[in-house]
């Protein structure tokens, strides 16, 4: 087991680290250190700025969410009824359950006081007294590291009352999940965060006018609330400057699978996709590229083709149908049982559809049961057709976007690799996959 | 009932943490944190939390079918977490899967009868880059091959003789 502070993957002198350059440094996630380094010093330039000021250099930096939609963080901000006389609150997502992320553990692992100063700038731009740090239950070891670094905080006067004089009080706390994917979709979380079952609410009203305990809430994700220290220090443009017009910025890259390097890397946004894997990930392994899931399991899959000549940017790649979503890429080579992929990506959907709406949790459960059954050398030709027209008839047409999200990269493996599904059905029944996935859905 | 002094330390501070009259927010995370030590959701457990947090039985009841880490049965002593989602699967998580059930002759949900170990087919645990990934317990074990997890059994196995 690797203890805190050992790096999971050597750094590569090819990225840029703006979010993780202290990653790797001696007990980086120390107060002492933290403050070494200038810790603690955009907060006291924030609180010379007004919110006004504060939610412009956001606004100016093209931060788009890190967590998966990729909205103008600066434009949420500026959702929120400062006004309001209820209370405010700022909740940060670190559920990370979108398989093939692991990002945000990184950030609350090697700098958490980087975390607790962006909340506190954001606290201070809506006008809140408390954040909620949301991190999935697997995560245990995180949620006592962060407490720690709390306690840290608290203990140096940096959270609190009336911190260092200048009348800001804020506190920062830690909420433990328990297991649920869908825990991660933000009125899920809210509602999992008030001590329900996580199912989410209708929208609108939206979070930022009635979430928390119904009051206006700011909810973004670790990475996205991390950003905002350089922001805030160095100025919107400088961080909007590393990356492209529409995409400010760096992000954090978790790479998986068939490559010879994984491992989560920072590079700025609109870096080449194939200089990327062939570069930092350290080329394909094992043969050559087929596919690739370019943020996390719910993204429409790419064929080798469309990685050619593609800028990792939100824009572009939203451009070719699919989505940078989590920052999840996952390589796959040529040698990859594509039907084996389907199956086990609509599996995870299934066991973690919420079973509130019907068009998913009956959806859900009819796709894994005919790509089950497919996978099984049971199949047809036609069973493709009906896949395909059953993941199409989920889209939008479900509560929460768990739906699209288990029906989008179903429709394109059927679709852009039918050839192999085709061929499946030619291979003797001994090379079928015969794993019995034994998760078995709505809990 | 009561609990050890840091977990009573804890509750005490988490109560506190969320907006006045809003301790139900508790429930789960107090949940998860009690099962520790009491091994499973007992019945006395759900209607120590309701009392807490001041909510009814039923409020408590519901969320422990809806969340996959609380579970109403104990586990092994070293509950074995294997996932298989896409990046593990890739390479080799599956099989892994499959080794270690063979291993300890038990599958999905089962325990060893004399109570050691518990196995778990999981779902992605956010550790994708460096797969395939197991869990025992509350640990992360990267790379993960059937040798090293032989080895890490049989390590657990000589401690408990
Ligand atoms: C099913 C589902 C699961 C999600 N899981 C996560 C998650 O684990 N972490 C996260 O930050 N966002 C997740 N999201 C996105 C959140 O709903 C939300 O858009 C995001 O946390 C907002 O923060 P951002 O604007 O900083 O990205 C999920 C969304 C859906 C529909
Ligand atoms: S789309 Fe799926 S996860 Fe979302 S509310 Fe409907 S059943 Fe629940
Ligand atoms: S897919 Fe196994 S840890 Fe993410």
């Amino acid at each position: 087991m690797a203890g805190i502070g050992t790096l999971y993957n050597p750094p590569n002198p090819a990225e840029t680290r703006i979010l993780t350059w202290r990653f790797g440094k001696p007990n980086s996630w120390k107060i002492d250190t933290y403050l070494a380094d200038g810790g603690y010093q955009t907060i006291m330039k924030a609180l010379q700025m007004t919110q006004e000021q504060i939610i412009e250099e956001v606004k100016v930096s093209m931060l788009r969410g890190r967590g998966g939609a990729g909205f103008p963080t600066g434009l949420k901000w500026s959702f929120v009824p400062r006004s309001s006389p209820k209370p405010k609150y700022i909740v940060c997502n670190g559920d990370e359950s979108e398989p093939g992320t692991c990002k945000d553990r990184l950030l609350i692992e090697f700098d958490p006081h980087q975390l607790i100063e962006g909340l506190m700038i954001a606290g201070h731009a809506m006008g809140s007294q408390h954040a909620y740090v949301y991190i999935r239950g697997e995560y245990r070891f995180l949620i006592e590291h962060l407490n720690g670094a709390i306690d840290e905080a608290y203990a140096a006067g940096v959270l609190g009352e009336n911190i260092r004089g200048t009348g800001f009080t804020f506190h920062v706390h830690t909420h433990s999940g328990a297991g649920a994917y869908e825990c991660g979709e933000e009125t899920a979380l809210l509602d999992s965060l008030e001590g329900k079952r996580g199912v989410p609410r209708m929208k609108p009203p939206f979070p930022a006018v009635a979430g928390a305990w119904a009051c206006p809430t700011l909810l973004n994700n670790v990475e996205t609330f991390s950003a905002i220290v350089p922001i805030i220090r160095d100025g919107g443009a400088k961080f909007l400057s590393y990356g492209v017009p529409k995409s400010g910025g760096t992000r954090l890259l978790c790479v998986s699978g068939h490559v010879h390097n994984p491992g989560v890397y920072e590079v700025p946004l609109g870096m080449d996709t194939m200089t990327f894997i062939n570069g930092i990930a350290g080329g394909v392994k094992g043969g050559k590229l087929k596919a690739l899931v370019p943020g996390g399991s719910s993204c429409p899959i790419l064929t080798a083709e469309e990685c050619q000549n593609l800028p990792m940017d939100y824009d572009s790649v939203a451009k070719i149908g699919s989505m940078m979503g989590s920052g999840g890429m996952v390589v796959m080579n040529e040698h990859t049982d594509m039907v084996a992929v389907a199956l086990r990506i609509i599996k995870f959907y299934q066991h973690e559809s919420c079973g509130w709406c019907i068009p998913c949790r009956e959806g859900t459960t009819w796709l894994k049961k005919s790509l089950q059954r497919y996978a099984d050398g049971g199949g047809s030709e036609a069973d493709i057709d009906i896949i395909n027209e059953l993941a199409k008839n989920m889209l939008g047409r479900t509560f929460c976007a768990l739906g699209d999200a288990a029906a989008m990269p179903t429709i394109s493996l059927v679709t852009k690799f039918r050839s192999e599904f085709i061929e499946y059905l030619k291979k003797p029944r001994a090379a079928h996959h015969h794993h019995k996935h034994e998760l078995v859905g709505i809990h | 009932m009561t609990f050890s002094p840091a977990l009573e330390q804890r509750f005490e501070k988490m109560l506190k943490a969320y907006p006045e009259g809003k301790t139900r927010s508790a429930v789960v995370p107090m949940l998860i944190y009690a099962q520790d030590e009491t091994g499973a959701v007992t019945e006395e457990l759900i209607l120590e939390v309701a009392k807490r947090c001041g909510v009814t039985r039923l409020q408590v009841d519901e969320v422990v079918g809806y969340y996959s880490m609380l579970h109403r049965k104990p586990q092994g002593k070293y509950h074995v977490q294997i996932c298989t989602n896409i990046s593990c699967m890739l390479v080799g998580g599956t099989e892994l899967y499959e080794h270690c059930s063979k291993k300890l002759g038990i599958g999905h949900k089962e325990t060893t009868p004399d109570g050691l170990f518990s196995l778990e087919e999981v779902e992605c645990m956010g550790a994708c880059s460096w797969a395939p990934t197991t869990t025992i317990n509350y640990d992360y074990y990267n790379h993960v091959t059937p040798e090293s997890l032989d080895k890490l059994l049989e390590d657990l196995r000589k401690a408990n003789q």
